[in-house]
């Protein structure tokens, strides 16, 4: 799907950010272009999921330095969700539950929110049900999981399918799928990256955030970065992360 | 938290206007010449007014209770208005007689006091301080033969009821509030659904403190005879003052064989400003008693109002086969406390109550639910259910629970559930990240919260209340 020639989705220039005062994001690079798939790897802390949660705009996270921007627009001057209804989507590494809050309510309301910010007609309860119904079978999900409240009960797997229903319905520029895998059992990684699979279109992209090899057998990317102390110090292609389930990440920390 | 929690939560109380009428009081101060007093400007039988000066005496023997988990500077009872009405009073023919700016008030207020104009077909009785402005549709019920009126018409025109059952539930010694309430209560509103009969339309009393300096003390009576059902609304709300209002009033319900009663709250009473200045204290004596076997009585509840709210609204499960429900939505904001909850006593057999609260508190507020479940020892096969559920919204506010269980039965069943959350960042986050604005996240959370209770509210009282927790039923109706 590389062509130097697609749109740049993303493009993240020496971005720094700090949580509690103590800077985590140490100037990173990075660029997304429409119909790419990329991966984030390292070892836990080398500050992917704070990449993840800065560029969506978690409110514990300061921008410290350096910039990004989403389609040409600063990521930074918008809210986390004009962000999101700009077209920027995370699945989420632990997902919350909202009691009392039913999943087909919830997915409504997002889907309209995005409807009316494009201008276009939102969907009556049955309408949509139409639609979320297709959408079901992207992570081959049981209707009823419509009327049950958001993840309250969920196993694991449920909770990152789920996630990638949400993403299935909402169709975002580029989702950044953080951890997408951890917890999952090897048939609930393959209807989760099944679903990832036939969402992908030349106009979309995906970042996934993850610190093993194993969930890139089923989505194959198209870009390896590795991140270690704030910063990708490494990036190749899908041969990059079968190097490091070999030889694991010390070489290139050292390196770094 | 949030801006936009914080603006939600602390949205202006929207019913704080004086209405500029005409009233007329009794001095300021209790004392047996003022109920005597009371009770001649509303020329009231000799019964009623032993009545009051029994439960006067009663009152003067008794401590003001100091178990509620609230605190307040001590009440001067000698400070209080104990009877306001407007002027000129004289009876009116019709609806068109009501003062044009007491009509006006009700107007803002969302109250229908013409029946033409009326959409949901609910009757209703107006209270403005300390008695009854009308009644409406009260032709169309004497034709099923449902008594709905103030309860000062029901003293003169339906003694014998009156004498019947009232103190039947809430003797006037019951309690501090239930006897001073007892010997000073202006007017309220009496009900009575005779044997069989289902009310065709449902009942509704508006409350309205106007006056400063006054207090309000209803009395409202609900009688449904066997087999009969009725559905009952309450309504609330007063002008904003610096200063504390008192509100004690006392609710009896009695539920004949076969009898269902059905009674909504939303209440909404002046809070006090961010600053805990001024704003209602709401002690109430609410209790109903399932007398015959099979009768149902069911409270729902939306407290959003008051400076400090004490009230439990309570089911006597007498009959056999009885069920007594109470579903109370509690939420309180800057320094309001609220300490509130039920009792349910199980003393026939086979009797069922269930309890479902929720407590919301922001703020620096502080929440209380206390509930008793008690079981006699002839209540073979009782069983009760307690599910009570806090939320925090930020980290200065308080919730308790207080529950106590006591079971002489050994065939009952008693469960107890209890949890408490917090709307965290990472819920807001999570809705944001779905381009939902933290408004309606909060409303859906909030929502989703009180979804077991809401469903039990009637309709329009489901919109209002919805509405008052700032929250928009859009979306969550899934």
């Amino acid at each position: 799907m590389i062509s130097k020639n697609s749109k740049v989705l993303l493009e993240v220039r020496n971005l720094k950010a700090a949580v509690d005062g103590i800077e985590i994001l140490k100037g990173v690079d990075l660029t997304v272009r429409a119909g790419e798939v990329h991966a984030i790897m390292g070892i836990n802390g080398s500050g992917k999921s704070t990449f993840s949660k800065v560029l969506t705009g978690h409110p514990d996270y300061t921008v410290t330095g350096g910039t990004a921007l989403f389609e040409g627009r600063d990521l930074f001057e918008l809210e986390p969700e004009q962000r999101a209804r700009a077209g920027l989507f995370l699945a989420f590494q632990y997902p919350v539950e909202i009691p009392g809050v039913s999943n087909s309510a919830l997915l409504r309301l997002a889907y309209n929110t995005l409807q009316t910010e494009r201008g276009l007609e939102e969907l009556d309860p049955l309408e949509f049900d139409d639609l979320v119904q297709e959408k079901l079978k992207v992570v081959e999900m049981d209707p009823s999981f419509l009327g049950r409240s958001v993840n309250e009960g969920f196993s694991g797997g449920e909770k990152k399918r789920n996630e990638i229903l949400q993403m299935a319905v909402l169709e975002p520029r580029l989702a950044i799928l953080d951890e997408t895998d951890s917890g999952l059992d090897i048939d609930a990684l393959r209807i989760v990256a099944n679903g990832v699979n036939s969402l992908l279109t030349p106009d979309n992209a995906v970042v996934m955030v993850t610190h093993y090899q194993r969930l890139l057998n089923y989505i194959v990317p198209d870009y390896v970065h590795v991140m270690d102390g704030g910063r990708i110090v490494r990036t190749g292609g899908k041969e990059l992360a079968l190097e490091l389930e070999e030889r694991g990440y010390d070489w290139l920390r050292v390196a770094a | 938290m949030s801006t936009a929690l914080q603006n939600l939560v602390n949205q202006p109380y929207k019913h704080g206007f004086v209405t500029d009428i005409e009233t007329e009081s009794v001095p300021k101060g209790l004392s047996e010449d003022v109920i005597r007093l009371i009770s001649k400007k509303k020329n009231e039988p000799e019964w009623l007014l032993e009545f009051r000066l029994s439960a006067y005496r009663h009152w003067l023997t008794m401590e003001e209770p100091a178990w509620a988990n609230v605190s307040y500077p001590r009440i001067d009872f000698q400070d209080i208005i104990y009877f306001t009405q407007p002027k000129p009073k004289k009876q009116l023919a019709s609806m068109d007689e009501v003062d044009p700016e007491l009509r006006r008030t009700f107007e803002k207020l969302g109250v229908p006091l013409h029946e033409q104009k009326m959409m949901t077909g609910v009757a209703v009785d107006v209270i403005f301080d300390s008695v009854s402005v009308t009644t409406t549709y009260k032709a169309k019920l004497a034709e099923v033969g449902v008594i709905f009126c103030s309860f000062s018409e029901a003293v003169h025109e339906y003694p014998e009821l009156v004498k019947q059952y009232l103190g039947s539930v809430v003797p006037s010694g019951d309690n501090f509030y239930a006897a001073l309430n007892s010997a000073v209560f202006t007017d309220g509103s009496f009900c009575f659904i005779p044997k069989g009969t289902k009310c065709p339309m449902d009942l509704s009393t508006y409350f309205r403190i106007n006056t400063e300096g006054s207090g309000q003390f209803e009395r409202t009576l609900i009688v449904a005879e066997e087999g009969a059902s009725v559905c009952y609304l309450e309504g609330c709300t007063a002008p904003q003052f610096d200063t504390n209002q008192l509100h004690a009033a006392v609710v009896e319900l009695v539920a004949l064989d076969n009898a269902d009663i059905k009674y909504s709250t939303v209440q909404n009473w002046y809070a006090g400003d961010e600053n805990g200045k001024g704003g209602i204290f709401n002690f109430v004596t609410k209790r109903g008693l399932c007398k015959g076997v099979n009768s149902k009585i069911s409270w729902t509840q939306v407290e959003t109002g008051s400076a400090i709210t004490w009230k439990y609204p309570s089911c006597v499960l007498l009959g056999d086969n009885s069920t007594g429900e109470f579903y109370s939505v509690a939420l309180t904001n800057h320094l309001q406390q609220a300490d509130t909850g039920t009792k349910m006593i199980h003393i026939g057999k086979n009797t069922r109550s269930k309890i479902i609260s929720k407590g919301i508190s922001a703020g620096r507020s502080s929440n209380s639910y206390r509930g008793q479940v008690k079981v006699g020892s002839r209540a073979s096969g009782a069983r009760n259910y307690s599910q009570c559920d806090s939320m925090l919204i930020g980290d200065r506010c308080e919730a308790s629970t207080f529950p106590t269980i006591d079971v002489q039965n050994t065939t009952a069943t008693i469960e107890h559930e209890a949890s408490t959350s917090k709307i965290g960042e990472d819920q807001m986050f999570f809705f944001a990240q779905r381009g939902i604005g933290s408004e309606e996240a909060i409303s859906m959370i909030i929502n989703g919260f009180c979804k077991d209770v809401f469903v039990h509210l009637p309709m329009e009282f489901a919109v209002e209340a919805t509405k008052l927790l700032g929250l928009k039923l859009e979306g969550s109706v899934g």
